[in-house]
């Protein structure tokens, strides 16, 4: 009897999972399907069901070209996830094997500049930017995400490096490595799981980012967030072209999350699981 | 670093964390090749005590020094010391053969050398044939000698050992015992073990050093520790079973605030004795025979026969402890001269 219940409560939970899944996913969809309507397909009302045309990817093409803001993304979303993880390594071993009282105040106080809106510093940002010369850069888009997604990067660390027994680390220290070779030697390789979701993670969350990287670009260090607004303006609105242009623009990063979503829920449930 | 000595003087260390003061002041000399075992319960700082000698803490006072050299504000690995940890820590990503030349990477040693000597320390501690494996594929005995094996390779002034059988089942201990023992003969380099497992510290040491809320409270030889305690503390922790302690009117007879007998020198007796008692509990070992007896006006008494003595639960039996076995104490616990 009790196992007729919980088949039937499995059989519930799997059909409410699928329409939570179809419910999230179903935006995306209709954005790929859009992108092979036609214009007036696009507007007439909702379906599922596109003629197949491959022209908006043409003209989207032929307007503006994908490639130059797809390599500003790459190049823009790795370097500021490099040097996020360069900066962050030491600061989380820090935090986590030689806290001091003010240790936790600080890591709060690091979040806590996440919950100030992006835009309450987008004047003196954008000052900033104009009179260094970093406006439209690719430098500067870096330097900025960077900056954004520091806090998460160094959080996320911390937390995948306080599951290391002290001790290795102390015995690494006792066979004579020094504080670099411990690092390298010993800590990274022991957080591989840990940073390379930490990676991915901010990979995807620098490949998204939207509100300054279409603040602070123009044509030159533009991204694929950029390249998409570009096509919800001046003319009015075709839907069809701008899905064509959403759908280049999340491609990459959604075929990277299909093939590293394994090592990203390993690594996001680090510690949990253990 | 080679064929470097290992002689440690502590003087006046001392170690607080915050406001807690773990080691108020300690004095020690540790002669080089010598087994120097700390022993005591748990939280006496005796773990603390050894990792100021690593140097994985810093002193709050005092000094440490290393065949005359003074160490104290030196880092670790600078000390010449290797050490075995209680949960072993070796590094998990790496292979037996990677972890036991850690050491020898790290002073930078060229890749011949470093192969000829992994592969002799693991010869000497048999682990010729896991050199490929993970630690996570090992035995408890195992990774204790990878453990030991990335200790001896570098050939250390001393080795520090803090706690590192307690992870193991009995059986293993005694033979890690005995390896560990055998490991000093063959080394004749400085160790300092620490246990709070008294047998250990008994059958593995040159010197003792009883440690109690961070003071040392005596040192000494095995039986030195065996024959002649300092004080009640020391009576009562070394020793197996422990010392029967007798107050009141009883030790009064034996001019003692408190008297001391071990379970072994009581003399049992079916039908004369001292103290008539019944027996409780009476442990029947084949080599030998532990009865728990309770003594009128003294208590329960523990007292030891060789073989087998043939007593139950609720029989008389009669004590009598032997008069040049018998420990005195004053009222503040030391040994009455």
């Amino acid at each position: 009897m009790a196992r007729t219940v919980s088949t039937r409560h499995k059989a519930i939970a799997t059909v409410a999972a699928w329409f939570i899944a179809l419910l999230i996913f179903f935006p995306i969809l209709y954005t790929v399907v859009t992108s092979f309507k036609t214009e007036p397909e696009a507007i007439a009302g909702i379906s599922l069901i596109p003629s197949g045309t491959f022209e908006n990817y043409v003209e989207v093409q032929a307007q503006r070209d994908y490639f130059k803001p797809f390599m500003n993304s790459v190049i823009v979303s790795l370097g500021s996830t490099l040097i996020a993880l360069v900066i962050a390594v030491p600061a989380a071993w820090s935090m986590a094997f030689s806290p001091t009282k003010r240790t936790k105040d600080i890591l709060m106080w690091m979040l806590s500049t996440k919950m100030l809106p992006a835009v309450g510093v987008l004047v003196p940002i954008y000052l900033i930017f104009r009179d260094t010369g970093l406006l439209d850069t690719r430098l500067g888009l870096t330097v900025v995400l960077t900056l954004v997604n520091l806090p998460i990067v160094v959080w996320m660390l911390y937390t995948y490096f306080r599951e290391i027994p002290g001790e290795i680390l102390e015995a690494a220290r006792m066979d004579g490595a020094s504080l670099m070779n411990e690092i390298i030697h010993v800590l990274t390789p022991m957080a591989l799981p840990g940073i390379a979701s930490t990676m991915l993670l901010n990979i995807i969350l620098a490949w998204n980012e939207s509100f300054w990287t279409i603040r602070l670009t123009a044509a030159q260090a533009a991204p694929l967030t950029a390249f998409i607004a570009s096509f919800s303006s001046p003319q009015g609105l075709f839907w069809a072209k701008l899905s064509a242009a959403s759908t280049l623009a999340i491609a990459p990063i959604l075929i990277m999350g299909w093939f590293s979503q394994r090592q990203l829920v390993r690594g996001l449930t680090f510690g949990a699981v253990k | 670093m080679e064929g470097s000595m290992g002689q440690i003087t502590l003087s006046k260390v001392a170690k607080s964390f915050g406001t807690t003061n773990v080691i108020p002041e300690i004095d020690l000399e540790i002669e080089d090749g010598e087994f120097v075992v700390f022993v005591g319960p748990s939280g006496c700082g005796k773990s603390t005590l050894l990792r100021l000698i690593a140097g994985l803490e810093d002193v709050t006072a005092g000094a440490i020094s290393i065949d005359g050299r003074d160490v104290t504000s030196e880092a670790p690995a600078r000390r010449g010391l290797a050490m075995v940890f209680q949960s072993y820590a070796l590094y998990p990503h790496m292979s037996v053969y990677k972890n036991i030349a850690f050491p020898l990477k790290m002073a930078g040693e060229d890749k011949n050398a470093i192969d000829g000597k992994v592969r002799a320390a693991a010869e000497t501690l048999n682990l010729t044939d896991y050199l490929d494996r993970r630690p996570g594929q090992l035995s408890g005995g195992q990774r204790q000698r990878v453990a030991i094996g990335r200790a001896i390779v570098r050939q250390p002034g001393a080795f520090l050992f803090d706690e590192p059988l307690s992870n193991l089942d009995a059986a293993l201990r005694g033979t890690m015992r005995l390896e560990i023992s055998e490991l000093h003969q063959k080394l004749a380099t400085t160790m300092i073990y620490v246990t709070h497992d008294q047998v250990e510290a008994m059958t593995m040491a040159d010197k003792i050093v009883v440690l109690n809320a961070g003071r040392i409270e005596q040192v000494g030889t095995p039986l030195e520790l065996y024959r002649s305690p300092n004080n009640l503390f020391v009576a009562g922790f070394i020793g197996s079973p422990r010392m029967n302690f007798v107050e009141g009117d009883e030790a009064a007879k034996l001019d003692g605030k408190t008297v001391g007998i071990r379970p072994e020198h009581l003399q049992l007796s079916k039908s004369e004795g001292t103290w008539k008692g019944t027996v409780g509990v009476a442990e029947h070992l084949g080599s030998d025979t532990l009865l728990h007896v309770h003594v009128d006006g003294i208590g329960q008494v523990t007292a030891r026969a060789d073989g087998e003595f043939a007593l139950r639960h609720g029989e008389p039996v009669y004590l009598t402890p032997d008069p040049s076995k018998i420990h005195r104490f004053d009222k503040d616990g030391q040994t009455i001269k």
